[in-house]
């Protein structure tokens, strides 16, 4: 398509008049140094206490432990996780073996599954990212391994 | 701005023919550096920033023996697939998952020619499955895969001197073709005197079967023809699916001197051959099984070392012994250098080289004389068929030295001409040059946005040139390779670009983005690495030792190696580092490099196994690191190797985060 070029430059300028504004101060800071308050004020109760992601409904845990479900899940955690986790001690990442006291089911998921947007939405994220510098992958896991892991890291608080 | 070099050469070589073109100025002759108002053939290559272009290009990289890959119209260079060379900073041929890649009957070969990608097709249109590219030194097919972009087998021809008529494909991707350029003796490492050429050379036209689901290539049979040079293929579209045509020059069988002894003849051929008639005569058991080693080497599985495949024998149909016809000559003047079939079928264009016109054969008239026994001679069996019988038009004017010809879809026809150094577009109902516009310089093939295809897309045209000249700032005595991009939405050519590409950019293809960008992998999977010396849990990481032969199962992630502390190799062991990356995330890759090995550093992608040979030759403490950028700390992603004497007794350790 061809256009006049009084015209393009009518729009760049007035793009650039938006976007100055936009790229002024305090917007960029809750983006990047993520301020809590900002930040929390735009998320439900349910998202603040389980994360933002996939996974917006409470879901049903037993009491007993499903042995396969673990199983499923200490393999993709050893494949998938391990390298950055320890179960006790800092390493890349925070120490999970006890993360399922600290954590909900849900939460937990959610980071597995939507890191990036839990670093950048969320104030739990945002302060470890903040402390932790490195930030985690999402690791081409399905919804359902998320769940055997948070299986397997049950258990282990469990047994631990 | 103009050219006055150009220009008085053109005016040189087009002598008296400028005046017929003279006649033509007010349609557009004689061509001419035609551009767009330069604001807007900006805007029309313009890509914004994080924007993707409409079109993938797919170049060879001639002498480079690689294939590019660009964004265009913006001609944005995306990525260089290693191929037939060696490429150090992806350890392509280096490694020892890709090193077998490069074997060849004549051992390891690091380098060779790679001339004509051609994207695979489903009923005569690209399909983006894979890209075969031929090499065309040491004769040889490859297939790349686009969903990782990788190469993933090479198949070597035998009874082959310069695979240039290839790698086209049929219409369904039946068969992938190759031929002879230079004739050779015939039975495997025959010792004869060059000057028995016409008793003892032999030609052979190859047709590689390709399988639906794998891709995966098996040489099914050759045809052993007379000792001509076969230059270029095509298959038929449409109506003529069933058919493959090869160029012919050098009918005078000259072996030495071929720029004047090979030039004598008004007419050589275009051979006809009918590939599926031809291979049920193969089925038919009409072949025999001629010797000759030859490599067929590809990955097994996902990932892991490729394999080599040696084979002994193919099966070959020769036209001296089999009384049916299958293949047919169609005389077309002086050494034609391209054939090309356009959208319908029907026609078969040939570049005449050296002839003032270009002929256009007619299928359906090639049928008929045929059928009507049209046939002037045969030459070891095979029939020639009567000039007049099959010949529709001849293009008049077409410029110096026509190669190449690819179409728009809507009656129009577009021909590369190397010595005036033009494209000429003409009417393919009138045969008759409607445009012609300028290349810069000497330009050889010239692709069409899905110009070869049962439905080309009438959009860009790119020339392929063989010197730039003064078209850049200047860098030193040799100089990149250009290309040109034209819109040809519009009824005329107008040139958009001019850029400089990698190597030699022979022939290139372009298929809509949308057919493949989203099959395209952004990982490999760590649940299907079946690399057999991948590790699929960082908690195996470990070293073992075999005698000399010490093997590292390593893991990457941001960012550190695990193990990353080493002792216990001795000068002497051949050291083996797998190096497995745990990542999964698109495009974050690690590498290792290790100080004073005799190789290179390995780039492994999210989920890939990798892996290098070193052999340490000195004592010491030899640092690694993370050669790709791979987080804030990947200033940190380092690691020691101790190395002892060879009859040293420190312990084979390892470890990781203690300090
Ligand atoms: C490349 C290293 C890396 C990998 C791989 C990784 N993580 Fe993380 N993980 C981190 C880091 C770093 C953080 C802290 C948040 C941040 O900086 O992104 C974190 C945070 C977490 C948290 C939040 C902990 C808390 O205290 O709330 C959980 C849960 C978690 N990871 C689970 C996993 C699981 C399960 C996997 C495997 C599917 C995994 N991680 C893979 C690095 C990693
Ligand atoms: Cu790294």
């Amino acid at each position: 398509m061809i256009y006049p070029k009084s015209l393009i430059i009518a729009v760049f300028v007035s793009f650039f008049i938006v976007f100055a504004q936009a790229c002024g101060g305090d917007d960029t800071a809750d983006r990047t140094s993520g301020q809590a308050e900002t930040a929390e004020a735009g998320l439900s109760e349910f998202e603040l206490e389980h994360g933002v992601g996939p996974i917006t409904e409470r879901i049903e845990l037993s009491d007993e432990f499903d042995p396969e479900l673990v199983e499923k899940g200490r393999n993709i955690y050893e494949m998938k996780c391990e390298m950055c986790h320890n179960m006790e001690g800092r390493m890349v990442g925070p120490a999970l073996g006890d993360v399922m006291e600290r954590r909900s089911a849900e939460f937990v998921m959610n980071f597995i599954l939507n890191p990036s947007g839990m670093v950048r939405e969320h104030p739990t994220g945002q302060e470890l990212l903040r402390e932790y510098m490195t930030a985690m992958p999402y690791q081409n896991v399905m919804e359902d391994e998320a769940r055997a892991i948070v299986e397997f890291l049950r258990e282990y608080n469990e047994l631990n | 701005m103009t050219n006055n070099k150009s220009k008085t050469l053109r005016g040189l070589f087009l002598g008296a023919g400028f005046i017929a073109i003279a006649a033509f100025i007010f349609t557009g002759c004689p061509s001419q550096q035609r551009m767009l108002d330069t604001g807007d053939a900006a805007q029309k290559v313009y890509v914004a920033p994080g924007e993707h272009d409409e079109y993938y290009g797919f170049f060879s990289g001639g002498y480079s023996g690689q294939l590019s890959v660009w964004g265009l119209p913006s001609a944005r260079l995306l990525r260089v697939i290693p191929v037939f060379s060696q490429d150090p900073e992806t350890a392509y041929g280096y490694s020892e998952e890709t090193k077998p890649l490069l074997e060849t009957s004549y051992g390891f070969i690091p380098w060779d020619d790679s001339h004509h990608p051609h994207i695979s097709q489903t009923n005569g249109d690209a399909d983006g499955r894979w890209i075969f590219i031929n090499a065309n030194n040491t004769p040889r097919i490859a297939r790349i895969d686009l969903t990782t972009f990788q190469t993933r087998e090479i198949l070597e021809i035998p009874n082959t001197g310069g695979n240039h008529a290839s790698s086209f494909v049929t219409s369904n991707t039946e068969y992938v073709i190759g031929g002879t350029r230079f004739s050779i003796p015939y039975e495997e490492d025959l010792d004869v005197p060059i000057d028995s050429y016409s008793d003892a050379f032999r030609g052979a036209l190859s047709f590689i079967a390709v399988d639906q689901q794998s891709g995966r290539m098996e040489l099914d049979f050759q045809i052993i023809v007379p000792p001509y040079n076969y230059d270029l293929g095509r298959a038929g579209k449409g109506p003529s699916s069933d058919w493959v045509f090869f160029t012919t020059y050098n009918t005078e069988e000259a072996h030495t001197m071929l720029e004047i002894n090979a030039s004598r003849n008004d007419k050589d051929f275009i051979a006809a051959v009918n590939w599926r008639k031809a291979a049920e005569l193969v089925r038919d058991g009409h072949g025999r099984t001629m010797p000759g080693e030859f490599y067929h080497n590809y990955y097994a599985g996902k990932q892991g070392y490729a394999v080599n495949d040696v084979k002994n024998g193919v099966t070959v149909l020769d036209t001296r012994e089999i009384d049916e016809d299958f293949i047919y000559y169609l005389p077309t003047p002086k050494s034609p250098h391209g054939v090309d079939i356009d959208p319908t079928g029907e026609y078969i264009v040939g570049g005449g080289k050296l002839a003032t016109v270009i002929p256009v054969h007619s299928f359906s008239r090639m049928l008929e004389a045929i059928e009507n026994g049209a046939i002037i001679e045969r030459i070891d069996g095979i029939p020639v068929l009567d000039y007049d019988s099959t010949i529709i038009g001849e293009v008049e004017n077409p410029g110096l030295g026509p190669l190449h010809t690819e179409f728009d879809g809507q009656g129009y026809a577009y021909t590369s001409v190397y010595i005036s150094s033009e494209i000429v577009k003409w009417s393919l109902e009138t045969f008759e040059v409607v445009d012609r516009i300028d290349a810069y310089y000497s330009i050889g093939h010239l692709l069409i946005t899905a110009g070869d295809n049962v439905n080309p897309e009438p959009r860009y045209m790119v020339g392929l040139t063989k010197t730039a000249k003064d078209r850049y700032l200047p860098t030193g005595p040799k100089q990149n390779h250009p290309a040109q991009l034209y819109d040809i939405s519009g009824g005329r050519m107008q040139l958009l670009k001019d850029f400089p590409t990698i190597g030699e950019p022979h022939y290139a293809q372009a298929i809509r983005a949308d057919k493949i960008v989203n099959q395209v992998a952004q990982i490999y999977e760590m649940e299907e690495n079946d690399h057999p010396h991948a590790i699929r849990r960082i908690a195996d990481n470990r070293v073992e030792r075999d005698g000399n032969v010490v093997r590292i199962f390593m893991g990457s992630t941001r960012s550190h190696f695990r193990p990353d502390n080493i002792e216990g190799i001795r000068v002497g062991d051949t050291v083996y580092i797998h190096l497995t990356n745990f990542e999964q995330e698109w495009d974050v890759v690690h590498g290792i490099a290790i100080k004073g090995a005799n190789n290179t550093e390995l780039l492994v992608a999210p989920g890939e196994t990798k892996t290098i040979k070193w052999e340490p030759k000195r004592t010491g403490i030899y640092p690694f690191y993370c050669t790709a950028f791979c987080s804030a700390l990947h200033q940190e992603m380092q690691g020691y190797i101790r190395v002892s004497a060879a009859d040293s007794d420190v312990q084979l350790t390892w470890r990781t985060g203690t300090n």
